[in-house]
């Protein structure tokens, strides 16, 4: 080719023009093949909110795990007295005593976590990598910690929570454990997986 | 030259002309030229090849009766254990492979940080193979999940859920590789496609571009001394042997065979190895309610599954959860680095100092430390010994600039030694 006959201004509008053209096509045809990852249909279906009946559920014990909201575990637990009265006592020891962190509905962001005091309802997956922590309810001191005042403890990888799912400070888990949207249709009923729309 | 011999001859011509088969044929075997001294750990190579053979061909059958969903797959598997002719042969091929390719893999990387084979003009090699490695953690990973078993369904979990220490977006970027709010069957199926199509496609693009790497510079030795600088008037390499018949009759074949009997070994008698290869929860069926109580990975990810672990304190205002990811992650990442680390004037550990020496030495103890404490609960002590060992991990490679040019080095020779 004759370089005196190329039209440089031609060829560098052509360039830019199929660049600018493909990036957007390419981006397009990006779109399918990324988007189909995101849950589908039934998935969000199965992510509808459930109702859970907790009249008998006993002091100092856990309902559950239940495979309730978004097939994520659920724990629901009644907490004693005992249990409630020692539940700030060393909040020197927990990453975030006040739940500053959003982990939790905004109703739920008190000193018990929960909307009733006794009641705590929580998702049962350790905040570092997803497993069930173990429900270690008892006050006694325990091989992972010789002052435990009842909590939850995670076997995979050693984090700490207390009894109103708060984490500790120097284990992995960086955050609370998740207290899920729920509220009380009546005295039994819960219903985990949404707030109380009256109220809201 | 009799007629026949002719005629194959002529048919021969008729192909080079249009497929170059006997240019490629010397090239890469009988005029491909190989340094003298290859020991046992430059066997390596080709067993990995055939392992990757092995996986290949057991896989496809497998996939012959496997269901990759939720409610099939744990069944299906029993289903080739029991019902279908010689399936529990073909399964157990499949996850001693899995193993084997691993053990082989890992002393395959061993002999290149031995013998330099990362440096100069090798670099290419090394991050080829690196990928390799990322490639084949990936496919491992994967594909633990497709018996949906107990612990295929928390270790995914828990390794889904590393994409959510990423800072904002993680929480979404675990829900889009789940496609769930949770592990569930739709995450299931996409790990089969994955597992079965889209990585072994990647894998074998990579071996292939290792190996053409490879065979442009040629192979490097224990002794790390380039054979193409001392040519004989023919312009062969005077310390070389021609790759075919010597090294593939004369080493390759005699290992691939010893390699078969330590296979069928565990196959037959170990396939389970005592609960590392198949680990004893994933004979129940997947259960997102009960956690297993102790959650470790195959042996093979285990030093890097205890260097996510020992991430326990909050850094830099980000918390300990990201840190572990950049900690593992950091830990497979940073050897692709390697041919810009080491500084030393020679190539193999025959010839370098005692620091190169000793830091190896600590290295590969501090990676077997890890590796038993992956399988281990968490104690202080234990997380306070991964720390310790972690931070070796790490100070082998970053400190290789400095250790490996102020350390004294002997003297290489020209020409291959003759012991």
């Amino acid at each position: 080719m004759e370089e005196k006959n190329l039209d440089g201004g031609r060829r560098k509008f052509l360039l830019g023009a199929t660049a600018v053209v493909g990036t957007a096509g390419v981006a397009g045809l990006a779109t399918p093949f990324v988007g189909s990852w995101q849950p589908g249909a039934k998935a969000l279906a199965a992510g509808a909110p459930v109702k859970i009946d907790i009249s008998k559920l006993v002091e100092g014990e856990m309902l559950g795990p239940i495979p309730a909201w978004r097939d994520k575990p659920i724990f629901v637990i009644k907490r004693s007295p005992d249990l409630l009265e020692r539940l700030n006592s060393r909040n020197d020891r927990l990453a975030d005593p006040d739940s500053e962190r959003i982990q939790q509905p905004e109703y739920a962001k008190n000193g018990t976590r929960s909307i009733k005091p006794e009641i705590l309802v929580l998702v049962g997956l350790c905040t570092h990598l997803s497993c069930a922590p173990k429900f270690r309810p008892k006050i006694q001191p325990e091989q992972f910690d010789q002052d435990w005042i009842g909590g939850f403890f995670c076997p995979c990888h050693g984090s700490k929570f207390d009894m109103a799912g708060r984490v500790y400070a120097g284990v992995p888990a960086p955050s609370n454990l998740e207290v899920p949207p729920h509220y009380y249709e009546d005295e039994s009923i819960l219903v985990i997986g949404e707030d109380d729309k009256e109220k809201v | 030259m009799s007629g026949l011999q002719h005629s194959v001859k002529n048919m021969m011509n008729w192909i080079d002309a249009r497929l170059p088969v006997t240019e490629t044929y010397e090239k890469h075997m009988s005029k491909y030229y190989a340094p003298k001294n290859t020991n046992f750990w430059y066997l390596m190579g080709v067993l990995a090849t055939v392992v990757l053979v092995n996986q290949l061909l057991t896989g496809i059958w497998l996939t012959m009766s496997y269901i990759p969903t939720a409610e099939g797959a744990f069944a299906s598997i029993e289903y080739i254990m029991r019902d279908v002719n010689y399936g529990w042969m073909l399964r157990y091929m499949h996850s001693t492979g899995a193993s084997a390719f691993f053990l082989v893999v890992y002393l395959h990387m061993f002999r290149g940080l031995m013998y330099g084979s990362y440096q100069k003009p090798r670099e290419l090699i090394w991050i080829l193979g690196m990928l390799i490695f990322v490639a084949l953690m990936a496919e491992g990973f994967l594909g633990y999940l497709l018996p949906w078993g107990n612990m295929s369904f928390w270790a995914g979990q828990v390794i889904v859920s590393l994409a959510g220490a990423v800072p904002i977006v993680g929480d979404s970027l675990a829900t889009w590789v789940r496609g769930d709010f949770n592990i569930s069957g739709i995450t299931l199926n996409r790990f089969f496609a994955l597992h079965v199509v889209l990585v072994p496609m990647m894998l074998l693009v990579l071996v292939f571009l290792h190996i053409v790497a490879l065979h442009e510079v040629g192979s490097n030795n224990p002794d790390g001394i380039d054979i193409k600088k001392n040519l004989d008037d023919k312009g062969k390499p005077l310390d070389g042997i021609p790759f075919h018949p010597y090294l593939t009759l004369g080493h390759d074949l005699p290992a691939i065979v010893a390699f078969c009997f330590l296979f069928a070994i565990v196959m037959f008698y170990f396939p389970d190895g005592g609960g590392y290869l198949i680990e004893a929860p994933n004979y129940e069926r997947a259960n997102p309610l009960k956690t297993p109580d102790l959650i470790a990975p195959v042996w093979y990810y285990t030093p890097f599954y205890s260097m996510l672990r020992a991430a326990t304190f909050p850094f830099l205002g980000l918390d300990a959860k990201f840190w572990g990811l950049v900690v593992m992650g950091g830990a497979i990442v940073l050897p692709a680095v390697l041919p810009w680390l080491d500084r030393s004037k020679v190539k193999s550990i025959r010839y370098k100092g005692m620091a190169s020496k000793s830091f190896l030495a600590i290295f590969v103890i501090a990676f077997f430390v890890l590796g038993y404490l992956g399988v281990q609960h968490p104690t202080p002590l234990k997380t306070f010994l991964a720390q310790i060992c972690t931070a070796i991990y790490f100070a082998y490679f970053l400190l290789m600039p400095w250790y490996t040019s102020v350390e004294a080095t002997k003297p290489v020779p020209e020409r291959i030694p003759i012991k």
